[in-house]
């Protein structure tokens, strides 16, 4: 790092230990008592020895590449022969797929005796002699840094870059500029941000239809203490925007006994009690759906933010920044739960322009 | 190859009799080394020598584990759908007959159901990815702790860090693929912390997405980043990285006939080619018999992804936890003001994640610069002759495996019967306290670690004997220790705090000393000022002591 | 798994199971019991609450008031139903053994019969769902597929995706459903014991819950099936990450270690 700017003369004491350690072997005398003794002398494996122990090495590595060519032959064998929707009881791994169980046992059991066959030779027949190697500098000699350098001096005049420095700027000045081009490429990757983030497909009049029976909800459909999931009217499983539509419009529904709402909007936007939440957490977006109904705290399982639904939706715990939106609802002419409008604030997770 | 037949006149000055009667190997590597000069390559690389210690395989684990994924990967493109129309299922698995999904979750259902052998590649591929991730973790902290990040090997550190940063990405995008609910999830709060960035946060959302999220596009998108981009970025870095260990060959433990100047072990052919080649089976073996064994990843049972439906426990793979506990760990700060919105609460953490992954990136200059040491270090460090460092690293390990806690902070709740608003308030507290009772308690150990280590070459090792003295006292017998442990024992370099240095006083005292050189000698005196490491036994030391009173 | 397998182990789980099936036979006797015994049953029922009631005050009355009014230690039990009672001591939940975040499943303390009577009483202070009939939750014909997405959009939030459980605020938390009688699923939809909310048929159909018992029997039973081998606790990537770091990173490592090790030497020894 910046280590350049410290004067050499800051710099610690080098190793005041005497330099017995350099290369060769040398012996511990009065002076060195904790001097490099040097390589140990090499000692022999029983096999090296005994030529016994080594052919019992051999074979057991001729095993094992023959026990690896066996469950190849078991792979193909088991890829055959086991259909792809058998399944087994193994213990202790439950009711899995036979094939997949024995492919992976056969694949792994030929690869891992290949291995073993391969490092038990290496380990019991091949010679574990140790060998040192000398290691050189890495940095240049002198001489062979002052020839680059010189070399380099003389490219650089001989292509008179420093000398026409119309040449160089113009460079610069092209090199510069060209990747412009890559990036206005990525241009059309998505559209502008505008105000999508804004809006949701909630509006005056539009029913809130229950996600698990696609019917139209009505006041006494929501009981104290129940939880309900709902949708826009009109928006589709199959339309091919609904992901991204349900991603801001899916509302939780519950309904509390209106003398336990603590704040006043929240009690005026809902109706007999029954409150519609944004189900889409403010913090990173994730369905927020934990809901106690003894406490009316609500919990997101990714974060853990909690909010309290008697209160506003507001914070009480975790990493969100603010309370979950609440959508205005009433009850149209034929008796049936409606939004009176969209919601009123950004739903989903806060982003720069939210304000 | 003509050169069989036909007498070869660009013969590398060998006469065309004696060249028929080489061996077919020969000439192949002949016509090759023509071509690619081979020869003077395999000079330098054939016996080359390498260490033998397992903490030294670690890397190889990741490499192989790379080498599976890339192996798998390209079996699983040969069948896997980018693409996120809706379709309806009509697969083998019955739980799911009749749901709409995009093409992509059916695609995996189908490798997952109908393909001989698709369900065991995808699980080789997602355990790999699992081990070759923490294969790096471990690997790199080897490095760490003994110190092998010292220069010549700063370059290749910042080489393995960024392959464990890219290889997060990496695996964070396939595991993205598949669509289903509990990536989907992951990949809903990636686009919710995107947003939080400030100013250009809702413009990438949108750029990434093709527009709002979840839109239609994402999973084409991240499948040409996890199959071509990133991983070839790696596989690049994985090539530099490998060639530099080559090139700076391998760092060794001090020991008896080992220096800075040389390296010990064995030579890659033939043993390290069968070690190391075995090994890469041994791994993938191993690997193939977890997706045997064990499931990951059963996307059947996570169902599509709605971005209105969610599952309890919805976690990232390991690797991400970390960044998953920052998340879940910090309040949930907002700052409203001139009609913008700071997403503090989100931005933070972000920020802290790649604050904190890059101080120990950083870590080696940081070293280097408090040492001020420009020597090459071969030599590995025992974790407790650098107490400083070693306390330092733990330090880091500890916050991060608090954070990984704190990523799964309700699993860890519901499994110890906790509360899960408390284990969040431990991970709080603890990724500020839990560090710095990390890092005294392991410096104290490590100076304790010294203690003994001085004391067994000064007194020889304890024997178990004990012998009573004709006056009657009784003493524990000591061995003396062998040369060689004398010589291990005493191998390492121990640096002087930088402002005590005996060439400092006397130009140093009338100088001016600015402020990081006044910074740098307060670390450098936290690193080896006098409590903070134990002075090795000196030869004076040694001979008072085993030629003067004897034994005590 | 371990509580199962330690469970499975008692001695008196026959007992229990043998009681249990007895029990449920009675009750399903009642239940389909000829319209035309109807004065019968009258007297019979009036019966049962009384036996009832007189269970109710030893067990019950102490936290939830004598007439079922309900203290700062229990709920007011008017109108909560017969299906409420059954859920609750069915699952040995209650009688509550002691203060907490929640009350937590137990040992069943109470037969078959005696619960009946209980729900009876219970049922007597007030309208509320009553025990479901077998044709309600049994899971035959039902729907899985469907199950499944009902179980995604409506349970899995708390329960995780087979049902494996999961943490709710401050120590509570959503239960595992591993091995849940069918028909306490459904009276917990039907009545949102504890924190739980209710799903009252306006939200979740008949039909709807009984998909929904389809998919749990399938994905989350004894014999469930896990094609990819070992489950490793359903719980998702960290149970996946352990895994992954002791057998897959820590099997490696012993492996490693193998291949680096020295031979033994001859004059060892």
């Amino acid at each position: 790092m910046s280590s350049q700017d410290i004067p050499e003369e800051n710099l610690p004491a080098e190793r005041a230990a005497d330099e017995h350690a350099h290369g060769a072997v040398s012996v511990a005398d009065e002076k060195h008592p904790f001097a490099d003794p040097g390589l140990p002398p090499h000692e022999h494996r029983i096999q090296d020895i005994d030529e016994r122990a080594a052919k019992r090495s051999e074979r057991t590595v001729a095993l094992l590449f023959t026990l690896s060519m066996l469950a190849t032959v078991g792979f193909i064998a088991s890829f055959v022969a086991i259909p792809a929707d058998r399944i087994v009881y193994i213990f202790p791994l439950g009711h899995i797929s036979g094939l997949n169980f024995a492919l992976g046992m056969t694949l792994g059991l030929a690869l891992f005796c290949i291995g073993a066959g391969a490092v038990h030779w290496a380990r019991t027949l091949m010679s574990d002699e140790e060998i040192a190697d000398e290691r050189h500098a890495i940095a240049a000699e002198p001489e062979v840094k002052a020839q680059v350098l010189a070399d380099f001096k003389q490219g650089a005049k001989e292509s008179a870059l420093g000398r026409r420095k119309l040449i160089r700027n113009t460079m610069f000045g092209a090199l510069t500029l060209f990747p412009l081009s890559g990036i206005v490429l990525l241009r059309d990757l998505g559209p502008l941000p505008e105000d999508k983030l804004r809006h949701t497909r909630w509006s005056r009049g539009k029913l809130l239809v229950n996600v698990n029976t696609d019917e139209p909800l009505r006041p006494s459909d929501v009981a104290v203490g129940s939880l309900t999931f709902a949708k826009p009217e009109g928006l589709e499983e199959h339309d091919h925007d609904f992901q991204t539509e349900i991603a801001k419009a899916a509302l939780l529904i519950v309904r509390l006994q209106p003398e336990n709402i603590k704040d006043k909007r929240e009690l005026e936007w809902s109706h007999e009690g029954i409150v519609a939440y944004s189900k889409i957490c403010t913090h990173v977006g994730c369905p927020i759906s934990l809901y106690e109904q003894q406490t009316h705290h609500v919990l997101c399982p990714c974060h853990q933010s909690t909010f309290d639904l008697a209160d506003g939706a507001r914070v009480i715990f975790g990493p969100a920044g603010h309370a979950l939106p609440q959508l205005r609802i009433g009850v149209n002419d034929e008796g049936y739960l409606q939004a009176l409008g969209d919601f009123d604030e950004p739903v989903g997770p806060a982003f720069w322009e939210r304000g | 190859m003509s050169t069989t037949t036909t007498p070869n006149p660009s013969g590398a000055g060998a006469p065309g009799r004696s060249r028929e009667k080489a061996p077919a190997g020969e000439k192949v590597a002949d016509w090759a080394d023509g071509r690619l000069g081979i020869y003077s390559l395999a000079k330098a690389n054939m016996r080359k020598i390498f260490p033998d210690h397992w903490s030294f395989m670690l890397g190889e684990i990741c490499l192989y584990s790379f080498l599976i994924i890339i192996l798998t990967g390209v079996y699983l493109t040969l069948f896997f759908h980018p693409s996120m129309n809706e379709i309806e299922y009509h697969g083998s698995y019955v739980p799911l007959q009749g749901q709409l999904m995009s093409e992509a979750f059916a695609s995996t259902m189908d490798i997952s159901f109908d393909v001989r052998g698709g369900l065991l590649i995808r699980q080789i591929h997602h355990w790999a990815a699992i081990v070759f991730l923490a294969g790096m973790f471990v690997h790199m902290m080897r490095v760490f702790f003994t110190g092998a990040f010292r220069k010549p090997r700063e370059i290749n550190w910042l080489f393995g860090f960024l392959l464990f940063v890219l290889g997060m990405f990496t695996g964070f995008t396939g595991y993205s693929l598949p669509d289903d609910l509990l990536s989907g999830t992951g990949v809903r709060f990636t686009q919710g912390a995107i947003l939080a960035t400030p100013v250009v946060g809702t413009y990438i959302s949108m750029f990434l997405f093709g527009g709002e999220f979840p839109g239609g596009d994402f999973v084409s998108r991240f499948y040409s980043i996890h199959i071509l981009l990133l991983p070839g970025i790696m596989l690049g870095l994985v090539v530099g990285h490998l060639i530099l260990v080559f090139y700076h060959k391998h760092t060794q433990f001090a020991g008896p006939g080992k220096t800075n100047k040389n390296v010990v072990g064995m030579p890659l052919l033939p043993v390290y080619m069968a070690k190391a080649g075995g090994f890469f089976f041994l791994v993938f073996g191993f690997i193939a018999m977890l997706a045997a064994v064990a499931s990951i990843n059963p996307i059947w049972v996570l169902g599509p992804y709605r971005p209105d439906q969610v599952s309890t426990g919805a976690q990232p793979d390991w690797y991400m936890g970390f960044a998953e506990g920052l998340i879940r760990a910090m309040p949930g700060w907002e700052i409203n003001a001139w009609g913008h919105t700071l997403v503090l609460g989100v931005f933070i953490p972000l920020m802290l994640f790649g604050l904190f992954l890059g101080i120990i990136a950083m870590y080696p200059f940081i070293e280097s610069w408090v040492t001020g040491d420009k020597r090459e270090h071969h030599i590995l460090d025992r974790p407790r002759n650098a107490p400083t460092r070693t306390a330092f690293g733990v330090a880091w390990v500890t916050a991060y495996m608090i954070m990984l806690i704190g990523g799964g902070n309700d699993i860890v709740a519901t499994h110890f019967h906790l509360s899960i608003n408390s284990v969040t308030w431990f991970v709080r507290v603890g990724f500020f306290v839990g560090p710095v009772i990390a890092f005294v308690v392991t410096k104290r150990i490590c100076l304790g670690l010294q203690r003994r280590d001085k004391d067994k070459v000064l007194h020889g090792r304890e024997s178990g004997i004990i012998k009573r003295l004709p006056h009657g006292e009784f003493v524990e017998v000591h061995e003396p220790l062998s040369q060689e442990a004398l010589h291990t024992l005493t191998a390492h370099d121990q640096y002087q705090p930088a402002e005590i240095g005996p060439t400092v006083d006397e130009n140093g005292v009338e100088r001016k000393v600015k402020r990081p050189q006044k910074l740098r000698a307060k670390l450098s005196e936290a690193y080896f000022g006098e409590d903070n490491q134990i002075p090795k036994p000196t030869a004076e030391e040694y001979k008072e002591i085993t030629s003067g009173h004897g034994h005590h | 798994m371990k509580k199962l397998s330690a469970r499975r182990r008692h001695p008196l789980a026959a007992v229990v199971v043998l009681l249990l099936a007895l029990a449920a036979t009675g009750g399903l006797y009642t239940a389909f019991a000829p319209a035309d015994k109807a004065q019968a049953e009258t007297v019979a029922q009036s019966l049962a609450i009384d036996e009832g009631k007189k269970l109710y005050a030893v067990g019950c009355a102490s936290c939830h008031g004598t007439g079922g009014e309900g203290s700062t230690d229990g709920p007011a039990l008017a109108g909560v139903g017969a299906a409420a009672v059954d859920f609750q001591v069915g699952t040995g939940r209650m009688p509550a053994q002691q203060p907490g975040a929640q009350v937590p499943k137990k040992k069943v303390i109470y037969s078959q019969a005696q619960i009946d009577q209980l729900a009876a009483f219970v049922a007597s202070l007030g309208a509320g769902p009553g025990v479901p009939a077998k044709e309600q939750y049994n899971p035959e014909g039902a729907d899985i597929a469907e199950g499944g997405e009902l179980f995604r959009t409506n349970c899995a939030q708390c329960h995780n995706f087979t049902g494996k459980g999961g943490a709710l605020t401050n120590g509570k938390s959503a239960p595992t459903l591993e091995d849940v009688d069918p028909k306490h699923i459904y009276e917990a939809m039907q009545t949102g014991p504890q924190n739980m909310p209710s799903f009252p048929d306006t939200t979740l159909t008949e039909k709807n819950k009984k998909d929904i018992i389809a998919y749990l029997d399938v994905v989350n039973s004894d014999d469930s099936e896990s094609p990819g081998g070992l489950e490793l606790g359903g719980l998702g990537p960290v149970s996946e990450g352990l895994f992954g770091w002791i057998f897959g990173l820590g099997g490696l490592i012993a492996v490693a270690v193998w291949v680096a090790a020295r031979t033994a030497k001859a004059k060892k020894s």
